[in-house]
């Protein structure tokens, strides 16, 4: 089996891994970080987005071998010092979720989102969510949350 | 109210865990040694089984085990169960053909599960899969009722003649007769309800793990009832006994009845640890997810309001086919019955109800209650029938419904529908709703609109339903198997701090953060020390779970129940300490005071003298300060709600904008407002959903065509505004919280009120979800029929 290195929330790691292993798969089931979820087969549901150099992908739809050197980030590289990032604060602040599922694919593409555009109006936050469904919150919630998060990270 | 109390915007408890990517769903957990589990789907919709090989599957690499039905059979391990007998208009019992948990020798839907394959990894025990070699005698299926039900159908189950499930009535025929024959005016409507997937986020999974030393068997499970589970795996599928079996429900994401369910990959997957004596995990993909779990709806009706010359109404008449899909499952009964029959008087005091359903096997997944369960379909029926009556008859529908509410003091009213309606104030919702929505100035909004080339609509439903799923005797008297009462334990710790166990179970709702609440509120002790326990059958009592919007008003009832035993037990053993009476002693906020004095004890203190009793009345109570309650409501709760839809419709793509979406709830007492509107808001989106993008389909051959995300719409975050949603609310008299729920109300009022919105844009009746290309069509009709 090939093996792949890539660094995922700052630490290096590397492991074995078929060809055809996902790098969602490695992520929860090599490196034991279950915070990146699966909620589909087709690429829609966004429950698994991570950061890969910087940028949000579903770890769905990404080898685990493309990733090779990368950075990685998850949503268990969020909080610094057991502090929330401020939009995991504003998701609780403002309630965006119930379940929890959808949660961490939330978060991670929301804060690519703020990365791209600091002020996001309603109508885009809703538009980039376009990739990642919820079923409980109605979304209403996480789009107040986005945009709450975006004028604290302002400052 | 205390910041933290009942009634307070307390933030959830549980979030920290799932924002961190800490939250623990089924499939985050591994057992040592676990292999793999993989189900082989039937590809065909009706098919008989001549035979099935296994043989080049057990020698693939990997490969643990294959099994079969007759390895099922060979243990005596049984498939699925319904949990509610339906007495039929002839006195008859409903039919319920027995299933097994692998196909045996027929199969019934697209994706009736055929052989499991359990291997050392996933892959192999896919790859293992696609040796297995089915000989099947593919016939042709049967998927519209109306077809089912012909006399050439084929037969899906030889016990059941004519694919006739039940065909069932409620209501006065003979005094609705009378009210038809007298009617000045007759509306009728066909409604077809759409059937829905579920698509809870987190599909089912499950963990079977064998402890050969102890003999004890632990399913960890995707449960919205894990004590329900045990009970049925035990005593149906043959995997008890129950003191040998722990049923664990994890995290949980998302559920809306899908899981309320056992289903046949659940019990083979933890009959297959015990077989091999190893764990097994099996997780549901979402392919799976679409063929194999419970749909929702899927209804057909013709219904009939008879109507006096001022609008009063005299008389409603509703006869609806049901599909059931397959075979039967807990609810699948139950939810076009009872859980549908009894909200047809809706808001209204029509003197005569009539209803009659006839449910229907076919060969499609089968259909079970989904969020709302039977009462969407009550409500949908009602609404688009009084809103067209408005029609017909030119009047305001507001004007008509109001004309027709059952009055505030009228309460509790008992409905020709068998239930009795407990509190409501349903001319204030309408109000409120009227306020909100600016119903006065839509006029001059839908002439903003048509200067831009578009037609706008506003669409009402005054709406209420049952839930709070109790009382026991009323649903055992209506065919319900078990009981329907709620378990809670808390436990005071000797600290100070309390842990509560509740036999019911989040998959969302925030019970840990609400049932925090309510112990804080009534015990004083500050909300950080209340930890919350739910879905371990080993650890938290008997209980029945979360379903029906049961959890505030059925689980909250059992722990303030608990509580107040706990200050009662506290109260003398404070009264001793205290060398007073313990009825001169006072309680407020977890301290007890020798009335007119400034000696007290706290409830922490009591605690701690409970359990180091060196100074305690051990003649009068015993140590330790640990109760548990059960409670069992005398009623269902009837939540109601007036909700608003407002769109806009581009006539020429057929798009559909929704302009407004508000809705005025009564959901009785609210213990966390916060968490009341996210719920509500989550019912928007599926009722929405329902009414504008959702639709499952079957071809001829039973063949799912929206099996997947890319072909079932399921609601993104840009389809909508942002909601309105408020309460005016009448306390529910039967619990001591006086909760209604909220789990289900907003996917019960909005589809109808999202449909009638359409229809009041385009001027035309049209069946739901509102596409596009239909209400393009729609329109494309109407222009040729005015030609
Ligand atoms: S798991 Fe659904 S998009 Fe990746
Ligand atoms: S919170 Fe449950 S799917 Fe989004």
């Amino acid at each position: 089996m090939p093996s792949v290195s890539m660094t995922v929330n700052g630490k290096a790691v590397t492991g074995e891994v078929e060809g055809r292993t996902l790098l969602v798969e490695f992520l929860r089931q090599n490196l034991n970080l279950t915070g990146t979820h699966v909620g589909c087969d087709t690429s829609q549901c966004g429950a698994c987005v991570v950061h890969v150099n910087g940028k949000s992908v579903k770890s769905c739809t990404t080898l685990a071998l493309q990733a090779e050197g990368a950075e990685v980030s998850t949503i268990e590289g969020m909080a610094t010092n057991g502090d929330l990032h401020p939009i995991q604060a504003a998701f609780k602040e403002h309630h965006g979720l119930q379940c929890g599922f959808c949660t961490p694919g939330m978060v991670m593409s929301a804060a690519d989102l703020l990365q791209q555009n600091q002020d996001p109006s309603e109508t885009e936050v809703r538009e980039w969510l376009e990739g990642n469904i919820c079923r409980c919150t109605g979304y209403q919630n996480i789009v107040k949350a986005i945009q709450a998060a975006s004028q604290e990270m302002k400052g | 109210m205390a910041e933290s109390g009942i009634g307070a915007s307390v933030r959830r408890k549980e979030d920290n865990r799932f924002l961190t990517g800490k939250g623990r769903y089924t499939d985050d957990i591994n057992r040592h040694g676990q292999a793999y589990a993989y189900f082989l789907l039937s590809p065909h919709a009706r098919a008989k089984i001549n035979g099935i090989d296994t043989s080049a599957a057990k020698q693939a690499p990997g490969v643990v085990g294959v099994f079969t039905a007759a390895d099922l059979a060979a243990d005596g391990v049984g498939g699925p169960i319904c949990g509610w007998v339906v007495t039929q208009k002839n006195g008859e019992p409903h039919k319920s053909p027995a299933v097994s948990a692998l196909a045996s020798d027929r199969i019934n839907f697209a994706g009736e599960q055929v052989a499991v394959v359990v291997a050392e990894t996933l892959t192999q025990a896919k790859d293992a899969a696609e040796l297995i070699e089915v000989d099947y005698d593919v016939q042709q299926a049967v998927t519209k009722m109306k077809d089912s039900l012909s006399s050439s159908a084929p037969q899906l189950h030889d016990d059941v003649p004519g694919n006739l499930c039940f065909d069932w009535e409620i209501g006065d025929k003979a005094a609705t007769d009378a009210a038809f024959a007298n009617a000045h005016h007759v509306t009728k409507i066909d409604i077809l309800n759409n059937r829905l997937i579920p698509n809870a986020m987190e599909t089912r999974a499950a963990i079977g793990d064998y402890d050969s030393g102890t003999e004890t068997m632990t399913l960890y499970t995707t449960s919205q009832n894990p004590h329900v589970a045990r009970l049925v795996l035990a005593a149906f599928m043959g995997l008890g006994p129950e003191n040998k079996l722990r049923v664990v429900a994890p995290d949980v994401g998302g559920g809306f009845g899908s899981k309320i369910y056992v289903y046949r990959d659940e019990i083979v997957t933890l009959w297959a640890a015990k077989k091999l004596d190893r764990p097994v995990k099996w997780v549901a993909d979402r392919s799976a997810a679409f063929l194999t779990d419970a749909h929702g709806r899927d209804h057909d009706t013709h219904a009939e309001l008879a109507v006096d010359k001022d609008g009063t109404f005299l008389g409603l008449r509703v006869s609806t086919l049901a599909n059931v899909g397959a075979h039967n499952q807990i609810f699948s009964t139950a939810t076009p019955s009872y859980l549908y029959g009894c909200l047809l008087a809706g808001q209204y005091k029509t003197p005569a109800v009539y209803g009659e359903v006839k449910t229907v096997f076919t060969n499609t997944a089968p259909v079970d209650a989904y969020r709302g369960a039977g009462r969407p379909e009550a409500t949908f029926v009602v609404e688009r029938l009084v809103d067209k009556t408005a029609r017909e008859l030119g009047m305001d529908a507001t004007d008509l419904r109001r004309k027709n509410f059952i009055p505030k003091d009228q309460f509790p009213y008992q409905s020709p529908c068998l239930v009795q309606y407990d509190s409501g104030d349903f001319n204030l919702l309408l109000d409120r709703a009227k306020e909100v929505i600016d119903y006065d100035g839509f006029a001059a909004r839908r002439q903003e609109s048509a200067a831009r080339g578009k037609l706008r609509g506003l669409g009402l439903s005054c709406w209420i339903e049952a839930c709070g799923l109790a009382p026991s005797a009323v649903v055992g008297a209506l065919g319900g198997g078990v009981g329907q009462w709620e378990s809670a334990n808390i436990k005071f710790n000797p600290t100070g701090s309390v842990t509560v166990f509740t036999g019911s179970h989040s998959h969302g709702q925030g019970h840990e953060t609400v049932y925090a609440q309510i112990v804080s509120d009534q015990l004083g002790v500050p909300f950080d020390s209340v930890e919350v326990v739910h879905g371990d059958t080993a650890v938290v009592p008997f209980g029945m779970g979360t379903y029906g919007s049961r959890s505030g008003p059925v689980g909250g009832g059992a722990i303030y129940k608990a509580a107040q035993k706990i200050i009662e037990k506290g109260r003398k053993v404070a009264a001793h300490l205290l060398e007073a009476s313990a009825e001169d002693l006072e309680y407020a906020d977890g301290t007890y005071t020798v009335a007119g004095t400034d000696r007290t004890k706290t409830l922490a203190e009591v605690a701690f003298a409970a359990y180091v009793p060196h100074n305690y009345p051990l003649d009068e109570v015993e140590p330790g300060l640990d109760e548990t309650a059960f409670f069992d409501p005398a009623n269902f709760t009837f939540p109601s709600g007036a909700y608003f839809a407002e769109v806009e419709v581009d006539p020429d793509t057929g798009h559909v904008t929704i302009m407004n979406m508000i809705g005025i709830d009564d959901v009785g007492t609210v213990m966390n407002p916060m968490i009341v509107h996210g719920q509500l808001h989550g019912g928007f989106a599926q009722g929405i959903g329902q009414a504008l993008y959702e639709q499952c389909v079957y071809d001829e051959n039973g063949q799912l065509i929206t099996g997947s995300l890319m072909d079932y719409c399921m609601p993104r975050a840009d389809n909508f505004p942002m909601f309105t949603t408020e309460e005016t609310n009448q306390p529910c008299p039967h619990n001591p919280l006086g909760v209604k729920g909220c789990g289900e109300a907003g996917a019960i009022g909005s589809p109808v009120a999202m449909l009638n919105a359409v229809v009041d844009a385009i001027g035309t009746d049209i069946d739901m979800p509102a596409t596009p290309e239909k209400v393009w069509r729609a329109l494309q009709s109407r222009a040729q029929a005015a030609e």
